[in-house]
């Protein structure tokens, strides 16, 4: 029943008790047009930012697609969106698989359980910047894991990620893996404990080995998890920023530049926000390509479930 | 028969004995490996925390991944308050000030909007309620560079620009959306029945909120606030675009201080600083890991 039933129920249709059934909307109304002015008109301003002939400060000239044009003709930010590709495909994969096993192992009736998970997690409560700072350390070829492994006598040893063009991608893969796998075991971990027991007890009376029973039984009937897994994981690759910045600051050269720090540069950098606000567009784009389709999926099977209940 | 029965029982106890074998040798393996990940995930954190008691010379001679020869605590007090960042010499103090003074309130404000407006979304619905919590829920995927130059040219209008109550302006409303996510979750649990009958016995909007809704919300609180707590303590991009110089909170200035590589990097008192930088999310995370987990899993799946 409508807030306004209530009020019409009790039998007050004073003036007073009128705006009384009001209270929830007067409530919320400025949380709720924060909201809007937040996701709608900032992203609508951007927009036309983005369509606007824009340098060092925004102007309202308007300039249709050029930014978009002269964007994409950008080898820089050919650069960063390759990287992307790149970053994104092995970093959900990888999280996924490490966060999987982590999630398997902990899940062997193992003593002290929330010892190894409070270890395995707590890179997730420190920010990107600090762990960027601490492991570009570790990637430092004079003091790091290079000087390490060659001072214990293998000489020829070359690990020196952040300071090879090639290879400096892999400084923010690895270091990306580290901090969240933990957070995709959470995930699967808490999708292992949801299993219904009764199944996995009637599969094992039945004499399915362990290592069946997963294969078999547990793993397939937590594949939304997987899905749900791999599209977070994938929206936070997209968005990737601080790593980058704190690891190589999208370098040596141009070679680590990611999307999020190119629109940095482009706006704060060189002054040309009219081409950074496109560059801000076309993440929004890649975010509602991984999540239009996904929550769309949902509701599908939500509506599903309600036909089969 | 009896011969068969007799013959029986070593085979049993041969197979018991493989079994238990196959067993332990699964036990060694999943210790093992537990161990190998362990390891590579506290490294970083040993480097850290010994390098901050380790004399530089012994970090330029040894490396930064070494077991410490000796220990001394002269670079804490220098992080904290001489060491020079972009030309300022007075410490991590002033930018870990600015990260208290801009998440506490941030996180107390967003976190009660989010508690009322989840309240009305969940136990006062309209017409357009649910449409109403969908788009809000947009705000919890947005990326930042969207909002970078609407927030710049805004807070610049309402002389804000470069100040911490900017960036406490700036978190509360990108928080609403997780805090509203979080709380009108939790409070579509509470049956409406309770509601109700609160109603019918003439409460009103508010005494239902505080009698009724907020003596069993401690649980979602306490996630919403440690979730704020740590997301806005360790939020870069904001810090670093919209404030400058002194008023940029810790984040920012660790960026800063690494990036300058101009003079010889003192490892000593870097580490301290990025400890410094740490410790306040880590106490969080160790003191109310439960929830934070739990905050973790519900804001990635719903």
């Amino acid at each position: 029943m409508s807030s306004a039933g209530y009020a019409a129920m009790a039998g007050g249709n004073s003036f007073w008790e009128k705006l009384k059934s009001w209270t929830p909307i007067f409530v919320i109304a400025p949380a709720v047009v924060a909201s809007f002015v937040y996701v709608f008109v900032f992203s609508g301003w951007t927009m036309y930012i983005s369509l606007s002939d824009s340098t060092l400060l925004p102007t309202y000239g308007f300039k249709g697609l050029e930014n978009y044009a002269s964007l994409w003709a950008n080898r820089r930010w050919g650069v960063a969106y390759s990287n992307l590709f790149f970053f994104s495909g092995i970093f959900v994969l990888t999280t996924m698989a490490v966060g999987l096993l982590l999630a398997l192992l902990l899940d062997q009736k193992i003593r002290a359980e929330s010892f190894w998970r409070t270890m395995y997690m707590y890179p997730l409560a420190v920010s990107f910047i600090v762990t960027g700072t601490v492991w570009q350390w570790l990637y430092n070829p004079t003091g790091g894991i290079q000087f390490l492994v060659q001072s214990m006598g293998w000489t020829d040893f070359e690990f020196a990620l952040t300071t090879d063009r090639k290879n400096a991608i892999w400084a923010i893969i690895i270091t990306g893996i580290w901090q969240s796998a933990g957070f995709t075991m959470a995930l699967f971990l808490a999708g292992l404990r949801s299993v219904d027991g009764d199944i996995i007890k009637a599969a094992s009376i039945d004499g399915a080995s362990t290592f069946r029973i997963y294969r078999k039984v547990i793993l397939p009937s937590i594949t939304p998890i997987f899905l749900a897994v791999a599209v977070v994981q994938l929206q936070s690759a997209i968005k990737t920023f601080d790593l980058a910045v704190a690891l190589t600051n999208s370098g040596p050269g141009i070679s680590t530049t990611f999307p999020a720090t190119y629109v940095y540069d482009l706006m704060f950098q060189r002054g040309q926000i009219g081409e950074g606000a496109a560059a801000a567009m076309m993440i929004l784009a890649a975010l509602a390509v991984v999540l239009v389709p996904y929550s769309m999926y949902l509701g599908w099977r939500r509506r599903r479930e309600v036909v089969h209940v | 028969m009896s011969d068969a029965t007799i013959s029986s029982a070593p085979a049993l106890d041969l197979e018991a004995g493989r079994a238990g074998r196959r067993h332990l040798i699964s036990r060694i393996v999943i210790y093992g490996l537990l161990t190998f990940f362990a390891i590579i995930y506290l490294m970083p954190l040993w480097v850290v925390f010994f390098n901050s008691f380790r004399p530089l010379a012994e970090i330029s001679a040894n490396g930064l991944i070494a077991f410490p020869q000796s220990f001394r605590l002269d670079a804490w007090p220098q992080a904290w308050s001489e060491f020079c960042i972009g030309g300022q010499c007075a410490g991590m103090q002033r930018y870990f000030w600015n990260s208290i003074m801009m998440v506490v309130p941030a996180t107390i404000i967003s976190t009660a909007m989010g508690a009322i407006t989840g309240y009305v979304l969940s136990k006062w619905k309209f017409r357009g309620s649910e449409i109403v919590f969908g788009m809000m829920l947009l705000g919890v995927f947005m990326p930042g560079q969207i909002a970078l130059l609407p927030w710049a040219f805004i807070l610049g209008k309402i002389g804000l620009a470069n100040s911490v109550y900017g960036l406490v302006l700036v978190h509360c409303i990108q928080g609403l959306a997780f805090t509203t996510l979080f709380c009108r979750n939790y409070f579509v649990g509470i049956p409406d029945d309770l509601v109700k009958a609160a109603r019918i016995d003439g409460a009103g909007f508010w005494r239902i909120f505080y009698r009724i809704i907020l003596p069993i919300s401690p649980p979602i609180l306490i996630v919403t606030v440690i979730w704020q707590f740590t997301g806005i303590w360790n939020e870069y991009l904001f810090g670093v675009v919209l404030n400058s110089g002194a008023n940029q909170p810790i984040t920012a200035a660790l960026v800063a201080l690494s990036m300058s590589g101009t003079t010889v990097r003192t490892y000593d008192v870097m580490s301290a600083a990025v400890l410094i930088g740490a410790l306040p999310p880590l106490l969080v995370y160790f003191f109310g890991g439960k929830y934070f987990v739990r905050g973790l899993t519900q804001g990635a799946i719903k």
